[in-house]
């Protein structure tokens, strides 16, 4: 059983640097240092198909690894930020049973970037950083449910193998 | 119990209406958000350059200047004021992102480099020019 668990971490940390490395391809030119959230997929996976422990302990390594890898300290400190509300978040949304794999994905998605805009408007000390909410709020639903849909369509898949 | 099924979903849907509604009530806000911002912008009349959470330096919109600011272990970046309006058109961080923000002009508005912590927010809107006044 631990083997199996072991696989599926890996076979998830995997797909998360594939997801990273397709998004540090597609910038945001116009918001600071944020991004898609396309990893965020790895996450909702492991929060449905194996819990909500194993998701965070996915998203910390995801984050530390990616971050080393594609990044530095001061983006792992904003990609840890995002990550963890929307861990968070997600964990909440699931556990409220009000929404589906694609409504704890977008939640996921928005706290993600929310998470990110914080870190950044305390870094700089300036709370007119958070004029790029709006614009990121809209792109995080929208990635966001993309990603819940995906998200479901692989948790069912994975489901045959085991 | 043999197999023990290591992802489950238990009754999971594609999609509930609270989903929806969820979708439908973020857009609102953002679309309502962005509306709002665009209706009551203002123009400004200064920029301020911040490094590092500090006040560097403020310059007038109304000339034209190019300026590079500072920052510790080589960090600088370059940006116009031209026509009223700021850009940032170089900058030493790996990702240039603040190079690619559009250029600012109304009040409150900002232009940021985060790897280099260097903020360019545009400041003395109307309101502000009314302060003084009654001061």
């Amino acid at each position: 059983m631990k083997s199996k668990k072991t696989a599926m971490y890996g076979l998830l940390v995997a797909l998360a640097f594939i997801l990273s490395y397709i998004e540090s391809l597609i910038p945001f030119p116009f918001i600071p240092g944020i991004k898609l959230g396309l990893a965020n997929l790895v996450v909702i996976v492991a929060l449905y198909g194996m819990g909500w422990k194993e998701a965070f302990v996915l998203s910390l390594i995801r984050i530390i690894l990616v971050g080393f890898t594609f990044g530095n300290l001061s983006t792992m400190l904003y990609s840890l930020a995002g990550g963890l509300l929307s861990w968070l978040m997600m964990v909440l949304a699931k556990k409220s049973k009000w929404f589906s794999m694609v409504g704890v994905s977008i939640i996921g998605g928005i706290s993600h970037n929310i998470g990110q805009i914080i870190v950044a408007i305390l870094t700089v000390s300036n709370v007119y950083l958070v004029t790029y909410l709006p614009v990121l709020l809209i792109t995080g639903a929208i990635t966001g449910a993309l990603i819940g849909f995906l998200g479901a369509l692989i948790v069912k898949r994975i489901k045959r193998l085991f | 119990m043999q197999g023990h099924l290591l992802f489950e979903i238990k009754g999971e849907n594609m999609l509930k209406k609270n989903d929806l509604i969820l979708m439908i009530v973020i857009v609102a806000l953002g679309v309502g958000a962005i509306l709002a911002i665009h209706f009551t912008k203002e123009s400004g009349s200064k920029v301020r350059v911040t490094l590092k959470q500090e006040e560097l330096k403020t310059f007038k919109l109304e000339e034209n200047t190019i300026y590079t600011v500072e920052g510790e272990n080589g960090a600088w970046n370059t940006f116009e004021i031209k026509d009223g309006y700021v850009d940032m058109i170089d900058a030493s961080c790996p990702d240039k992102l603040c190079v690619a923000q559009k250029s600012i002009h109304y009040n409150h508005e900002t232009i940021v480099c985060l790897p280099n912590q260097v903020v360019l927010e545009i400041v003395g809107g109307e309101e502000n020019a009314v302060d003084s006044v009654v001061n």
